[in-house]
């Protein structure tokens, strides 16, 4: 029955879907389309995509989950199922070791690597560097300051131009406390069970002096050097903020969005006037708070007086007379491996991490660039104090990016077992910790 | 239809469910017929529901792990040992039994509750079902977002709200400690499901007879009496139908504490372990390994609890 109704309809069906699939991966004026995925942001990377598209190139942006570890998930089950769909990533650095060990991305040109080298802070090259190669482009990276009211500060009579270390602060927040027979000020950090939780460990004993492994290129037998002094100065930091009344009430479920309202924390009742916060987070609370000036205090809005309020230190010592090691974060581009055009993903991966563009990004999002030559982009500039600029790229040489190896998620999802709640962590955790990612890796233990 | 023809057509009637063979050679043919016409249906579904379970019997002989594939080795039945080994996976056990026994419990007691109060309302009854209905046809990851947000020290309501009661108070971390986490995570599940208990019960309500209870009535049985020998006894199987979907049910808890807690403070279960294993660290020897001992341990729990109510499941669809 040529001709029918049914057997029509089941042809030209047909027909669309082979034609939907050949041109899925051309756009609609005929250029290669080249698709990114990449972490959600304020429209900073998909600036850059559009500014990398050419005449032959669409780059496109896909939106991954907000949390890290769903990122790692997403792209890693695709991408061990060689789906062609994916060409570019933006990748956490601490995955980057675990993606190249698995052979999921293609290997950069050694001139460009050459180039990214040269370019780059050294803790961004670092981070992006397994088996002494550099397997990912690094893009952005951020690290850590203490943000605090200048007002609390001077009410401790803390000296805020000199270094700084963690038990100084949290004396002087309890101080203002017990003075004020309140509980507001605050020390906020990151201490949910989250990989965050880690970033702040993991800085605390480099801080110290000490690293969490060693050897990290034997895999599962890499050195576990937690259980040591620098892991046991890291727990004292832990367990005297968690023990005193500058934790905040949301300790052990907090993160780096949970944190801010401490800083000024208007709508609590209890408050009372010259006392507010410190807090350890990323490059972003300075555009995040500018962006609040002038909005109403019951949405979260604070005053000029109150921005002008705060003020910025390098990341608080460990132990007294030791510099600090603030943590590294950030954002590297990957190429992958099973990319339906290498070539030009590669040439689009290039363009996304040159300076220029990673200070279009780094003015649209405040995730400021890899480069020192990222700095120099004009808005930056503007839109920055100078001092604080300086204090973050010094801030992006002096950090310590947590080690790479490919087994990173079961050190951390170990760490956060044994280092979760807060409140929990005693001189004993370190050993225990130590014990656990071992039989962790060995595959003893379930985690 | 009188009594006796009643009877006369209950006789020649074929009973429901009873096998026997083919009375002619146009049944016999009409059964290979039908026989071959299901036939593809029993392949997609052995497809669809063996073959994956058989997969991960196969796989959970091995340490595979998705991103180092070149370390593949076979263990035999180390993975289990390891599991079973584990006071991880104990704790975790033992968390999902507490979630199901005090989940259930409560909402066997409130959800009857409800279904007596939608069997007996005569005034606006439609829209009382409605209300009691509703957080059933909520999606479980929304509610469990909303009680979220309701439990949350930073914006949520119930320390406000409640702090008039002693353990209650203002600076509550809901999300802080082992026992508040799992009492928030137990009071959403419990609000989310509740009206599908009282749903089941509402129609092993309506089976019971009302000749049955005018006549403990007439002989003086108070409400309590009529309650504990007549409506209980003649719900029985209802009973049983709605504890057995609701345990396990509630044994598969994942989303709430996914959304709540991501299993810190000691809130993991089961099946949030072998989501870890097979998900988030892609260990797929050992989460096949656990989802295996998941498999396993529902059936045991199925068994159990048919057991225990004592209910003869071919009496209760009325084959006999």
């Amino acid at each position: 029955m040529p001709g029918s109704p049914p057997r029509t309809a089941a042809v030209l069906l047909a027909l669309g879907l082979t034609t939907g699939l050949l041109t899925s991966c051309g756009s609609d004026d005929g250029r290669v389309r080249i698709t990114w995925y990449a972490n959600p942001d304020q429209g900073g990377q998909a600036a850059v995509a559009k500014k990398c598209s050419t005449d032959k190139v669409e780059v496109e942006i896909q939106v991954l989950p907000q949390d890290a570890g769903q990122q790692r998930i997403q792209l890693a089950r695709r991408l061990a199922a060689k789906d062609p769909g994916i060409d570019l990533m933006s990748l956490d650095p601490v995955f980057n070791a675990e993606f190249a060990n698995a052979g999921f991305l293609a290997k950069i040109p050694d001139a460009l690597q050459q180039q990214l080298e040269k370019q780059s802070f050294t803790g961004a090259v670092d981070a992006a560097t397994w088996d002494d190669e550099l397997v990912a482009l690094p893009f952005w990276s951020n690290t850590q300051l203490l943000w605090y009211r200048k007002d609390a500060a001077k009410a401790a009579g803390l000296d805020m131009t000199r270094p700084v270390t963690w038990e100084q602060v949290i004396d002087a927040a309890t101080r203002l406390n017990s003075e004020n027979r309140a509980r507001t000020t605050h020390v906020g950090v990151q201490a949910n069970k989250y990989e965050g939780y880690v970033v702040w460990i993991n800085a605390l004993i480099a801080g110290a002096g000490g690293s969490i492994l060693r050897n990290a290129e034997k895999g599962t037998d890499a050195t576990i050097d937690i259980d040591s002094d620098p892991g046991r100065a890291a727990a004292k930091v832990v367990e005297q903020l968690a023990g005193s009344t500058a934790a905040e009430p949301d300790l052990s479920v907090s993160n780096e969005g949970t944190v801010l309202p401490f800083l000024y924390p208007h709508d609590r009742k209890a408050v009372l006037p010259d006392v507010g916060g410190f807090l350890v987070d990323w490059t972003f609370v300075y555009s995040n708070f500018k962006g609040l000036v002038g909005k109403s205090v019951s949405s979260g809005g604070i005053s000029k007086q109150d921005f002008a309020n705060l003020g910025w230190a390098p990341y608080p010592q460990t132990v007294a007379g030791k510099d600090a090691a603030p943590p590294y974060g950030g954002i590297n581009i990957g190429v992958s491996q099973y990319s339906a055009h290498p070539d030009e993903a590669m040439e689009a991966a290039a363009c996304i991490v040159e300076p220029d563009n990673q200070g279009v990004n780094a003015d649209l999002t405040g995730n400021m660039p890899a480069s020192a030559a990222g700095y120099d982009y004009p808005a930056l500039r503007k839109t920055y104090p100078a001092d604080l600029l300086e204090m973050l790229q010094a801030g992006l040489e002096a950090a310590s990016p947590r080690p790479a190896s490919p087994y990173w998620s079961d050190i951390s999802g170990a760490i956060q077992a044994v280092w979760h709640s807060p409140r929990a962590v005693d001189q004993d955790t370190p050993a225990e910790s130590g014990r656990f990612i071992v039989d962790v890796l060995k595959g003893r233990r379930l985690l | 239809m009188s009594a006796t023809a009643r009877e006369e057509v209950r006789k020649t009637a074929p009973k429901t469910g009873q096998r026997s063979g083919p009375a002619t050679e146009r049944g016999a043919a009409e059964e290979r017929l039908g026989r071959r016409l299901v036939l593809p249906a029993v392949a997609i579904m052995l497809l669809v529901t063996a073959w994956p379970m058989l997969r991960a019997l196969y796989l959970s002989l091995f340490r595979y792990r998705l991103t180092t594939p070149d370390d593949r080795s076979f263990v035999f039945l180390g993975n289990y040992g390891t599991i079973l080994s584990d006071p991880l996976f104990w704790r975790d056990t033992w968390n999902t039994v507490l979630i199901m026994v005090v989940t259930v419990g409560v909402e066997l007691v409130v959800g009857f509750a409800f279904a007596m109060v939608m069997h007996r309302i005569i005034f606006a009854r439609g829209l009382m079902r409605t209300s009691i209905l509703i957080p059933y046809g909520i999606i479980t990851v929304v509610s469990a977002f909303a009680w979220q947000f309701t439990f949350s020290i930073n914006n949520g309501y119930i320390n406000s709200w409640f702090d008039w009661l002693p353990f209650i108070d203002p600076d509550t971390n809901w999300f802080g400690d082992h026992w508040h986490a799992m009492t928030a995570i137990m009071v959403s599940e419990i609000w989310k499901t509740t009206p599908f208990m009282s749903l089941l019960l509402l129609a092993g309500l309506s089976q019971v007879s009302e000749d049955m209870l005018e006549a403990a009535k007439v002989d003086g049985a108070t409400w309590w009496q009529r309650l504990w020998k007549v409506i209980l006894p003649n719900m029985r199987a209802a009973i049983m139908v709605a504890v057995l979907f609701r345990a396990l049910d509630a044994f598969r808890i994942f989303d709430n504490i996914f959304v709540m807690t991501r299993g810190a403070q000691n809130t993991e279960s089961s099946s949030f372990l072998t989501y870890r294993q097979v998900i988030e660290q892609m260990q797929l020897g050992m989460g096949s390994a656990l989802s295996v001992l998941l498999f396993l341990t529902v059936l045991l729990l199925a068994y159990l609890i048919v057991k225990a109510f004592k209910v003869d499941l071919a009496q209760a669809r009325g084959e006999v």
